[in-house]
């Protein structure tokens, strides 16, 4: 039942009352305070990785470079990766939103390793300082993925510094990951079984499983891309015996499973909020949530992708195109039950479901552009170019920062105990939709026309689709600003939120805004499936 | 704004007829799933008041077909995708070898016949080309965007791609894999030019002797012919105190490798036999040929390999 | 914990596959790397792991009977012999091998055709047996967080889940042990 008996009222105590000493927030081991740290964290490198990107778009106005040194582009870009995928993305839902979240609705007092996790975070911090060094002494300009040999022997960048970084943030993951798959399995409410778990639980444990295992493979990676350039000892060096590409291959077995440890999540975020903003179930229940768990293991079947003009057999190729149609087909069908789940629904267009119906549309978009490069006879043209460019911010950019932003307007009301102001919300949705495509789509043109990425400087004739993209870019940076300031208003301003604001499922919404430390009073028992949304003709004859 | 690209080779309009199927397909997955978004969006609006009737309850028909689709249409484009690429990848035996080596931060080309060009390549059309690539240094990528290919070119190691151009005029070289400050400025012109103007060009150009003649030098200077013997006739108790392969009829023919595999002499083979000997240990003779590694460079190499070849012609096997 | 362990699997597998492709292209390098390894201590060491991991074994088994006095003689001595592995491994054999230029830095030994081979089997030893040694130290820390334990008498035939996860985690450092003796020091030597 979805009834919200708990009236609004001024809480005298939540979790955000309990303690108001800086020590009571740097040691504490409540998920809840944990996952606000993350918050800030990961906001502040949000911004970074945000800057270096604005300055990408200024350099690339003009076809000679605005920025004269290409030494200094090449840094800025690399900086706007490494910060972007290690410090934002891989974290970001699973951190912030999974951490706040998981035991509410799991009816869980906490994670099953409440210290693991604030290690886990000062582990962030650290790689987080590490990186922040590497930035100032002057940053690395081997692109985001450190290709040998450039990374191991010729870049005179700070590689070692920034792949040290990443090794922590790395075990931050791991931390993490084993947490919420060990919460999941042991922490569950009674009468909780699978099949009645929210669809973002399921997410978040498919998203663990990976952390888990493909984390300790970029461990190994960086250990012996960082031995070869200290040591110099020809890993990946010809030249001595070994071989470039071998880096290549261990790279992405990594980093091709940790873009789906990125999106995973967003999808178990919206499959929150379409049902909660449709009064209605999920369409296709069982089959969302095994998609989940088989993007999970064919993701780490698929690297090859990334190496299809690399230098590797043209049968391996095959199989690696064939594999990736594969890994595409469960995303899909998610799309397709989403639509499912609007029809014969009651449909309110409150900011989290803006948010949600853009990750939608833009979603769709880059995965689509993801069969392009799945072709092989196209890839040839189109990989290492803006399309590819184009194709992996419409996934990561407009679908996992659309769902994260959708969540945390989403839980906002649960997390600080206000509401947001509602139309800044969906001007601030519908802005960074606009200014989405408008950065973007022209990325895919310019691509396919030939403009190589990571690119200082361009042939003239593609400057007016770069001058589109860039103005684009102010759009959005004005899209992402303004959350930054209203929920912050909100804070101090906003309307102290009820138990459950939006009438949703879910055991979260079944104890007060924000919680107590425990989160229930009495642990809840489940009886219900999950969205117990009451059928239409039942919603329409109350109507 | 330009928004179209000249198709330049004879696979270029393949590639775009595959990219325009994506594109098609795309554009009407799009707008069925933007569509039905919208068209929910307003009909089943939360104030629209229309009888929404009872939910469908068993929908696994519903989603296995749709699953079922999805799955052969990414089968068709598989295969379709494919079936290019084979082709893009698998060079004619016919066709020109052209050898080019990127470096930091430049292109350097050198044509069968001596000719060399830096960040150029002029080259006919309506004759099947293929470029021998390495890399001085770091890992290039070797980038022609008219010609719808491209490939990376790598150290200690050649990369092949091939086309044939069939439309005159000039292009654009880039490079596309990041390789440090200049990445952005290692590009070049590729001037593909009708057959007779293309010999035209050739003969004005300055050059040492043809490749091969260059390699002759070569290979009697850094004392292969001390083994290998004048000529690479191979060598014998009588020429030298070593048995060596003979090198005549060499390139093209299968070799018996001492572990028992055999290996076609091509290009790769014949370079990593120069620079890696200990790898390439021939069935029947001692392992005693000593590695050059370091001591050629790789303009060098590909003037000896040239030799090399040559000696398929020149002499009878 | 065994979901840790699956990681562990993971990281200790990428070096493990690049070793072996690394191998594949210089198999001649590599046996002469091979040959230069310490067989006697690497022995001694595969006995004093693998009897230091039955040890434990067994003082797990005194302790679900009940003999808290015979969990901690067994843990200490499980203990015992991984410090003797560590003392084997860092203060004589790491001696001996720096000692005779094998660290893949600017003295090599071996050089020649066959030195970029030997090189690459080097930072695999180095790089494995160093990392193989941390997770040892981390193991000897957890050991020894069990023998206080004990001595607190937490333990019972009730309630000893810390005793079997930690015995979990010290039989898979032994285990990671046998895997990298095979490569150190059995494969290529006979060549």
């Amino acid at each position: 039942m979805s009834a919200t008996t708990i009236e609004t009222s001024e809480y005298a105590s939540s979790y955000l009352t309990d303690g108001f000493t800086l020590r009571s927030w740097l040691l504490t081991t409540d998920h809840k305070r944990i996952a606000l740290l993350y918050l800030a964290s990961i906001t502040f490198f949000f911004f970074i990785g945000g800057a270096a990107a604005a300055l990408i778009r200024y350099n690339l106005l003009v076809p000679e470079g605005m920025i004269a040194s290409a030494e200094t582009y090449n840094r800025i870009f690399t900086m706007h990766g490494v910060v972007m995928v290690w410090f934002f993305l891989i974290p970001a839902v699973p951190v912030t939103l999974g951490n706040f979240v998981v035991p509410l609705m799991l009816g869980a007092r906490d994670l099953a390793f409440p210290k693991l996790n604030l290690i886990s975070w000062y582990l962030f911090i650290i790689a987080g300082v590490i990186v922040v060094y590497s930035l100032f002494a002057g940053g690395v300009d081997t692109g985001w993925t450190f290709y040998t040999p450039l990374a191991s022997e010729y870049s005179k960048g700070h590689v070692v510094a920034t792949v040290v970084a990443i090794f922590i943030a790395g075990f931050s993951s791991i931390a993490t990951g084993l947490n919420f798959i060990v919460t999941i399995h042991r922490l569950r409410a009674p009468g909780m079984t699978w099949y009645k778990m929210p669809v973002f639980l399921w997410s978040l444990y498919a998203t663990s499983v990976i952390l888990v295992l493909a984390t300790p493979v970029l461990a190994m990676t960086l250990i012996l891309l960082a031995f070869e350039r200290i040591f110099h000892v020809g890993v990946f060096d010809p030249a001595l015996g070994g071989d470039p590409l071998l880096f290549q291959h261990l790279f992405w077995f990594y980093s091709h499973p940790a873009v789906y440890v990125m999106i995973l999540p967003g999808f178990g975020v919206v499959s929150e909020i379409i049902p909660a903003f449709s009064r209605k179930r999920i369409f296709g229940y069982n089959f969302i949530v095994w998609c989940s768990v088989a993007i999970a293991v064919i993701s780490f079947l698929v690297w090859g992708h990334h190496m299809f003009v690399a230098g590797t057999s043209i049968y391996s190729a095959l199989v690696f195109s064939i594999l990736s149609y594969m890994v595409a087909v469960p995303s899909a069908i998610k799309v397709f039950n989403w639509i499912g789940t609007m029809h014969k629904g009651y449909i309110r267009f409150d900011a989290p479901m803006l948010y949600a119906l853009g990750f939608i549309g833009l979603f769709t978009i880059g995965g689509l552009t993801g069969l392009f490069l799945a072709a092989l006879g196209a890839d040839v043209h189109l990989t290492q170019t803006y399309f590819v460019v184009a194709h992996f911010h419409y996934v990561m950019v407009g679908g996992m920062v659309s769902a994260f932003f959708a969540g945390l307007h989403y839980w906002w009301p649960k997390i600080t105990g206000r509401m947001y102001p509602e139309m800044w919300g969906r001007v601030g949705a519908i802005i960074i939709f606009i200014g989405f495509n408008f950065t973007f789509f022209p990325q895919f043109i310019v691509g396919y026309l030939g403009m190589p990425r990571r690119y200082h400087s361009y042939p003239p004739e593609f400057e007016v689709l770069n001058v589109l993209s860039s103005a684009g870019a102010t759009i959005l940076a004005v899209g992402y600003l303004l959350p930054l300031a209203y929920l912050t208003w909100s804070l101090r301003y906003g309307d102290r939120a009820p138990a459950n604001p939006w009438g949703a499922t879910g055991l979260e919404w079944r104890t007060q805004s924000p919680p107590l430390t425990e989160n229930f009073d009495e642990t809840p028992i489940v009886t219900d499936p999950p969205y117990n949304y009451p059928p239409p003709e039942v919603v329409q004859r109350r109507v | 704004m330009r928004l179209w690209l000249t198709q330049a080779t004879t696979s270029a309009p393949e590639v775009d007829h595959l990219i325009l199927a994506l594109l098609l397909i795309s554009a009407a997955v799009l707008a069925l799933v933007f569509g039905l978004m919208l068209l929910y969006m307003i009909k089943y609006r939360a104030g629209s008041g229309i009888d929404r009737g009872a939910l469908a309850e068993k929908t696994w028909r519903l989603e296995t077909s749709w699953t079922i689709a999805t799955l052969i249409a990414f089968f068709g484009l598989f295969i379709w995708g494919a079936d290019i690429y084979l082709r893009l990848f698998q060079p004619p035996p016919d066709a020109t070898k052209i050898y080019v080596i990127g470096k930091q931060w430049m292109w350097k080309v050198e044509h069968p016949g001596g000719q060399s060009e830096i960040n150029a390549l002029h080259l006919p059309i309506g004759r099947p080309i293929e470029l021998v690539m390495t890399s001085e240094d770091v890992i290039h990528d070797f980038s022609v965007p008219a010609f719808r290919i491209k490939h990376d070119v790598l150290p200690g190691r050649y990369e092949t791609l091939w086309f044939q151009a069939k439309t005159p005029g000039t292009y654009h070289l880039f490079c596309t894999q990041l390789c440090g400050t200049g990445h952005a400025e290692m590009t070049g012109d590729i001037v593909a030019m009708p057959a007779p103007e293309f010999q035209k060009w050739l003969e004005q150009q300055r050059t040492s002797g043809t490749l091969a003649v260059a390699g002759k030098i070569l290979f009697m200077r850094n004392g292969c012919s001390g083994c290998h013997g004048g000529n690479g006739v191979g060598g014998n108790q009588a020429a030298s105190t070593v048995r060596a392969p003979a090198l005549a009829g060499l390139y093209g023919s299968a070799v018996t490798l001492a572990n028992g595999s055999v290996v076609t002499a091509d290009d790769r083979y014949i370079r990593d036999c120069i620079l890696l000997p200990a790898t390439q240990r021939v069935a029947g003779y001692p392992p005693v040929m000593p590695s050059f590694a370091g001591q050629i460079s790789e303009d060098d190499l590909l003037k000896i390999i040239a030799y090399i070849k040559s000696l398929a012609t020149e002499n009878p096997s | 914990m065994w979901l840790f362990l699956a990681t562990e699997v993971l990281f200790f597998g990428a070096i493990v596959l690049s070793w072996i492709y690394c191998r594949r292209w210089n198999p001649a390098g590599f046996d002469a790397g091979a040959q230069q390894t310490q067989l006697g201590i690497g022995t001694i060491n595969t006995v004093i792991l693998l009897t230091s991991s039955l040890v434990y074994s067994v003082g797990l088994a005194f302790i679900e009977a009940g003999n808290r006095r015979r969990l901690i003689q067994c843990c200490a001595l499980a203990w015992a012999l991984g410090l003797a592995f560590l003392i084997l491994k860092f203060g004589i054999e790491y001696h001996k091998d720096f000692a005779q230029h094998l660290f893949p830095g600017p003295d090599f030994a071996i050089n020649g055709a066959l030195g970029g081979g030997a090189r690459l089997f080097f930072v695999f030893y180095f790089v494995s047996t160093a990392v193989h040694g941390i997770h040892m130290i981390g193991g000897l820390i957890l050991v020894g967080w069990i023998i206080l334990r004990a001595r607190g008498d937490e333990f019972s035939p009730l309630y000893h889940t810390p005793v079997v996860v930690v015995g979990l985690y010290w039989s898979f450092v032994d285990v990671v042990w046998i895997v990298l003796y095979a490569l150190i020091y059995l494969v290529g030597r006979g060549s």
